[in-house]
């Protein structure tokens, strides 16, 4: 369970996140709002990656907010970019590797490479390169975060810089991982094919939270609003 | 030889025990073991320092160790290694050099290795440079390569040079017949006050030879590089050379690819950049649960695999 307390995020003047008050302990929860209303900083604030202005955090209780990036790893948190990065050299079974820890066998990296839509023959000895399509790299980014089974996986944008095509398919097999993981899923998404599957629906506008509760309360009043506009 | 000779030729040749096949080990300036086989002679020369290695037209599947270790301080040699390889063979030829110096006296080793590739002769070369000892005295090595293909004959070159080479100056050149393809891999890694200088030169002479030149180098501390890179490209021929580098702390790299085209057939391209390691992935790497500076060892280790 994650909770965040009180959490604001002020950069160069301008309040970015505004008095953040959350606890996160349903299955999927998913994050929505326009662009610029704070939910990739949120999740980098979540992960360590930025540092809230003020504010706490707690997983499972403990208070994290001091924490590294590599200690809240090691807690139990994962997170999935949105832009993945490449690596020159280091390759798909380098980076599964270090996502699953040692314990892991190499049958079980390709069984989840294969689940996620990559052959794994294909796939697991190429380099995290530029020789890769942004699909491809979605998809391992996504592979990787199953790997590291944690308590909380988080994930920026899935959907984003994969054609239409792809993904409709990543839709059903990211449903199927997620009912497959133990932990709290946490992702952040415009699309209502995500939201629809989610049990919850945080909405935030200008860095505040304006509306968190179940999927069934909030879809519908979040899609009104987008007719409203259309 | 001893302990730390064995340790330098693990370093070196990944070897624990005399390899199968042919193999010539040279330890302290002289030959400690030596091994021909039906179709691998080797020869000692007789006007000057080294070995010919001889192999039989269509050797197919075989392999020839040729490593060097230095351990005694102030030792420098030159040595000369000609590679006569017949037509249609598929060979690999594994050498290496490591040096071990912990006394004053700089230790030196110049390898000069010439291979002629016969016809549709297949070759892969492997060569690893090491260095290691706390003595004041440095360990330096200067290798020069020369290779040259016959029509058809592929060569697939990986040199690595990762720890402990002071000053290196390592020369490559390489004359390409028709049909002729050419494939170096070549991976440094510079620390401390280290010096490395690395030149390429390639001649594109035969038609539709093929050249590709890659060299991934990683330069730490105040160390120095500087790679150098010339295709000339007199046929209908196509070449590609590129130097990727990663940059640390006060280092400086110099890297210069050279493209010379003779014929309106030739395709030349070359690539070069220099950077440090990218924040974000450093920072991925730590979501993973690994520290700074585990990430940044995993990003260098796999830059230069």
């Amino acid at each position: 369970m994650l909770e965040l307390k009180n959490i604001n995020y002020e950069i160069d003047g301008k309040m970015i996140l505004e008095n953040i008050n959350l606890r996160i302990d349903d299955h999927f929860v998913a994050i929505t709002g326009p662009n610029g209303s704070g939910k990739s900083t949120l999740a980098k604030i979540i992960a360590g990656i930025a540092i809230p202005t003020s504010g706490q955090i707690l997983l499972d209780g403990e208070d994290i907010t001091e924490l590294s990036i590599t200690e809240r790893a090691k807690k139990g948190i994962s997170y999935a970019f949105q832009q993945p990065v490449r690596f020159k050299g280091l390759t798909v079974k380098d980076l599964m590797r270090l996502s699953a820890g040692k314990g892991t066998s190499f049958k079980e990296l390709c069984n989840i490479l294969n689940e996620v839509g990559l052959n794994a023959q294909d796939y697991i000895n190429r380099s995290l390169d530029g020789s890769l399509s942004g699909g491809e790299l979605k998809r391992i980014e996504i592979a990787m975060i199953f790997a590291r089974s944690s308590k909380l996986s988080l994930f920026d944008e899935p959907e984003a810089g994969i054609d239409l095509w792809s993904f409709q398919k990543l839709i059903t097999v990211f449903a199927q991982m997620v009912s497959k993981t133990q932990g709290n899923v946490v992702i952040i998404s415009h699309q209502e094919r995500i939201l629809n599957i989610a049990d919850k629906i945080i909405y935030l506008k200008k860095g505040k939270v304006e509306k968190y509760d179940t999927k069934d309360i909030i879809l519908p009043t979040l899609l009104e609003s987008v007719d409203s506009i259309n | 030889m001893d302990e730390i000779q064995m340790k330098m030729l693990h370093e070196v040749a990944e070897l624990d025990s005399l390899p199968v096949g042919a193999y010539n080990i040279r330890a302290n300036g002289a030959s400690a073991a030596r091994n021909s086989t039906a179709n691998i002679e080797i020869v000692t020369k007789t006007d000057k320092s080294g070995i010919d290695i001889i192999i039989k037209p269509n050797t197919k599947n075989e392999s020839v160790h040729i490593p060097v270790v230095i351990s005694e301080t102030g030792l420098k040699e030159s040595v000369y290694n000609d590679f006569f390889i017949g037509d249609n063979c598929d060979v690999v030829i594994i050498a290496g050099c490591g040096i071990h110096n912990c006394g004053n006296g700089d230790s030196a080793h110049d390898g000069i290795h010439t291979f002629y590739v016969g016809k549709n002769s297949k070759v892969k070369y492997v060569e690893k440079h090491y260095g290691e000892g706390e003595g004041r005295g440095k360990k330096l090595m200067n290798p020069t390569t020369v290779v040259n293909l016959d029509s058809g004959a592929q060569m697939f070159m990986q040199t690595a040079q990762i720890a402990g080479i002071d000053d290196t100056l390592r020369k490559t050149t390489a004359i390409l017949a028709d049909n002729a393809k050419l494939e170096i891999n070549e991976s440094v890694m510079t620390t401390g006050t280290q010096n490395a200088i690395s030149e390429f030169t390639a001649d594109l002479n035969g038609e539709n030879c093929k050249c590709n030149i890659v060299s991934r180098t990683v330069a730490k501390n105040n160390s120095k590089q500087h790679f150098t890179s010339r295709l000339n490209g007199n046929n209908a021929c196509s070449g590609h050379t590129e130097c990727d580098s990663i940059i640390m702390d006060s280092a400086s790299v110099l890297a210069t690819p050279e493209l010379l085209a003779n014929s309106t057939e030739a395709s030349l391209i070359h690539e070069a950049a220099i950077g440090k390691i990218a924040g974000e992935q450093i920072i991925k790497l730590m979501t993973l649960g690994l520290t700074e500076a585990e990430a940044e060892e995993q990003i260098i280790s796999g830059f230069l695999k």
